[in-house]
């Protein structure tokens, strides 16, 4: 047994010191609050969790339904109608695929960017880590991603037994799925907390946020493959740090040939920025948020 | 003497007064476009105008074991200093050393989801109080009995009483454990018999060597309490020290400063017949803390008497609803007017009978032709928190305008 960090013994010795002062360290992510508050974080994921679901007829069912009905619907779309081709991807594997990374960012980023607004009533009268509460969020979401990923596993079986013509397979580099929720959970987060403080300040980013969000969702290859935009454009592929990630989904489990490890490099870099710029903001404002608001 | 467990040295804060939003999106582009062409952005001359300072240079230690009362009237500062030493805000200046952990209430039921079930609801808001989840399991049983819900724990807390709902915000804040306590007025909740529990707990807590912190209006709750206090006026301090003699400044306080006169309102109104030159509001000492079982007077003076001249009062509730009403054309039989030149008016109400708040009284002179003058608004006064008829007074607020005495019976 290994002995237990240094911290603890020295909390037990009634060492605390808490210091207030004027502006302090706000850039600054204070993991060891974080990790005192782990219980909270828990329970704040499980309340999420709960509520959303509470007195629902489905239940978390509805986590399975509502990306089958919408890659049904797009497989439709943009597969029959608008004959989009998928890398050679059966259609609704092609979009189940792409709507289970998708999905994850939209709910998780959407879900963040209110926190400030959602919870000044919380913050305006008792303290914990600000940053508590969009983690949860973050992390109950990924609880509706796995049972996601469980439904995508599924049809995918399904779809490879009832059809021996499906060549697609997962590769090797699926083992790195958790790798890629982690990044694109803290992209989410970043970009969530970021709006978040905006938001918190100038309202009008409320009506914008969901709409830009939306026409994100066309600019990403999550509805088409990365392959089919032109030579020209493709840097806007690579600007945008989602991308890469959702066609990293799809090379792992789908084995698709979209991954670019540059784009990938370049969306870990954005990705990087935005969450250190969206942490630092969101602290600044859930300071200043409770004082003039 | 000890290491103090939290000291305050010099702490300041500062609101902006105005807007948080789009109008200082407009300033703040402006200061940044002309920092961006070099100059120094113009600063203080208009924008220190709408600063206030909450607290200013506030500065005192409290000794682990203390149980400090915070009194003030309102606006004193009391809330900031609770918001800055619970670290929901931050101070201006200053610096503030806290010597263990802290645990604050300013509110009962922070964070209750009206889904989760009373179960859930004890574990959610006793790690947002600072709890683990294994120190809520070792008294949960404990919590429960407390807030004497037992058998709805599995229940949604959207389906109880409002009663039992505070019981149990009040139950989980109650078994936090922390080094220091910081209370703010959550104790006016619930009936009668669990305030007497809460007061007996908050008593127990103190009595186990903690370090309590408690702002209330509750003067009686505070001298009970307490054994020191700090007296706050303006965001200052104005006193620190034993708590009997704090009171006693607070009370003294509250007199001074206010003042309900109106000295000088003859030029205002138009018209050739009598102006209000004073009014004055007192409780039957001639002090100001008017209690809701205690009686008033008011003093009206006109600048001149002439045959006739009538007054007239409104006591209006923070709504702006008149609650009460005098005019000495409606005689009584014990009213003993002179009619001949009357220039002062003294009315005596022998029991206030409002619940605990802020009230606006106005005053105006009649003739029987008509009203001659009038001044809307000319004390501000507060009732105070207390018994009427030994009864909690501050139950009824939001209930209902007037308490008036009465008895209960019932019978099989």
């Amino acid at each position: 047994m290994t002995s237990p960090p240094p911290e603890i013994n020295q909390s037990k010795a009634h060492a605390i010191e808490i210091r207030i002062r004027p502006r302090s360290n706000w850039m600054l992510l204070d993991w060891r609050s974080l990790v005192d508050y782990r219980d909270l974080i828990y329970l704040l994921v499980r309340r999420d969790f709960v509520s959303k679901y509470k007195q629902t007829i489905l239940g978390p069912a509805w986590a399975v339904v509502t990306p089958i009905v919408t890659a049904v619907v797009f497989a439709f779309v943009f597969g029959r109608v608008l004959g989009v081709e998928t890398d050679g991807v059966p259609p609704q594997l092609f979009y189940l695929c792409g709507l289970l990374g998708w999905n994850y960012f939209n709910q998780t980023l959407s879900a963040t960017s209110n926190t400030l607004r959602g919870n000044y009533h919380l913050f305006s009268k008792v303290y914990f880590p600000r940053l508590a509460v969009p983690l949860a969020l973050t992390l109950s979401n990924l609880v509706a991603a796995a049972v996601q990923l469980v439904t995508f596993s599924g049809v995918f079986a399904f779809a490879v037994l009832s059809n021996p013509a499906i060549t697609a397979r997962p590769t090797w580099a699926a083992l790195a799925l958790p790798f890629l929720f982690l990044h694109l959970g803290t992209l989410a987060l970043g970009g969530g907390l970021f709006l978040s403080a905006i938001t918190a300040k100038y309202r009008d980013f409320q009506q914008i946020a969901p709409f830009m969000l939306n026409l994100l969702m066309y600019v990403t290859p999550v509805i088409y493959p990365i392959s089919k935009i032109p030579e020209k454009w493709q840097w806007l592929a690579a600007i945008n740090p989602v991308s890469a990630i959702i066609e990293g989904f799809r090379s792992v489990l789908l084995g698709t040939p979209g991954f670019n490890l540059t784009h990938y490099a370049l969306s870990i870099a954005v990705t990087g920025v935005v969450f250190i710029i969206g942490v630092g903001l969101y602290q600044k404002l859930a300071r200043d948020f409770v004082d003039y608001a | 003497m000890s290491t103090p467990i939290i000291e305050i040295l010099n702490i300041s804060k500062r609101y902006r007064l105005g807007q948080f939003g789009m109008s200082s999106f407009r300033e703040e582009s402006e200061k940044w476009l002309q920092k961006l062409r070099g100059k120094a952005p113009k600063d203080n001359s208009d924008s220190s105008n709408r600063d206030f300072w909450a607290l200013r240079d506030v500065s005192f230690s409290v000794q682990p074991g203390e149980v400090v009362g915070i009194i003030g009237r309102n606006g004193a500062g009391k809330s900031t200093l609770l918001k800055i030493l619970s670290r929901i805000t931050e101070p201006t200046s200053g610096e503030v050393i806290l010597r263990g952990k802290v645990a604050s209430l300013l509110e009962v039921g922070t964070g209750f989801h009206p889904e989760l079930s009373g179960r859930d609801n004890i574990f959610l808001n006793g790690a947002i109080l600072g709890m683990k989840r294994a120190e809520i399991a070792a008294k949960f049983d404990e919590i429960v009995a407390f807030a004497e819900i037992d058998t709805f724990v599995d229940t949604p807390v959207k389906r109880y009483s409002s009663g039992m709902y505070v019981k149990l915000a009040f139950a989980v804040a109650a078994h936090l454990e922390p080094d220091i306590l910081i209370v703010d007025e959550v104790l006016a909740v619930g009936d009668a018999a669990f305030q007497k529990k809460c007061v007996a707990k908050m008593g127990e807590v103190s009595g186990q060597g903690r370090t309590v912190l408690f702002v209330s209006h509750n003067v009686g709750l505070i001298s009970e309490l307490c054994r020191s206090a700090v007296l706050l006026e303006h965001g200052s301090i104005v006193y620190r020290g034993d708590v009997t003699k704090a009171i006693e400044l607070y009370t003294n306080q509250t007199g001074a400063s206010e003042q309900f006169t109106r000295p000088d309102t003859g030029n205002k109104t138009s018209g050739t017949g009598p102006h209000i030159c004073s009014v004055k509001i007192s409780n039957i000492e001639g002090g100001t803390l008017i209690h809701t079982s205690g009686g008033y007077n008011v003093h009206i003076e006109a600048d001149r008497g002439v045959p006739y001249l009538g007054a007239l009062i409104r006591i209006r509730n923070h709504t702006g609803l008149a609650v009460q009403y005098f005019n000495t054309a409606f005689q009584g039989d014990d009213d003993s007017c002179d009619n001949t030149s009357p220039s002062k008016f003294a009315l005596a109400v022998p029991k206030a009978g409002l619940p605990p708040g802020h009230y606006v009284l106005d005053a105006e002179l009649w003739l029987p032709e008509g009203r001659v003058d009038g001044v809307d608004g000319a004390c501000r006064f507060e009732v105070n928190d207390g018994y009427f008829d030994g009864r909690q007074a501050n139950l009824f607020v939001g209930k209902c305008t007037t308490l008036t005495p009465h008895r209960w019976n019932s019978e099989k």
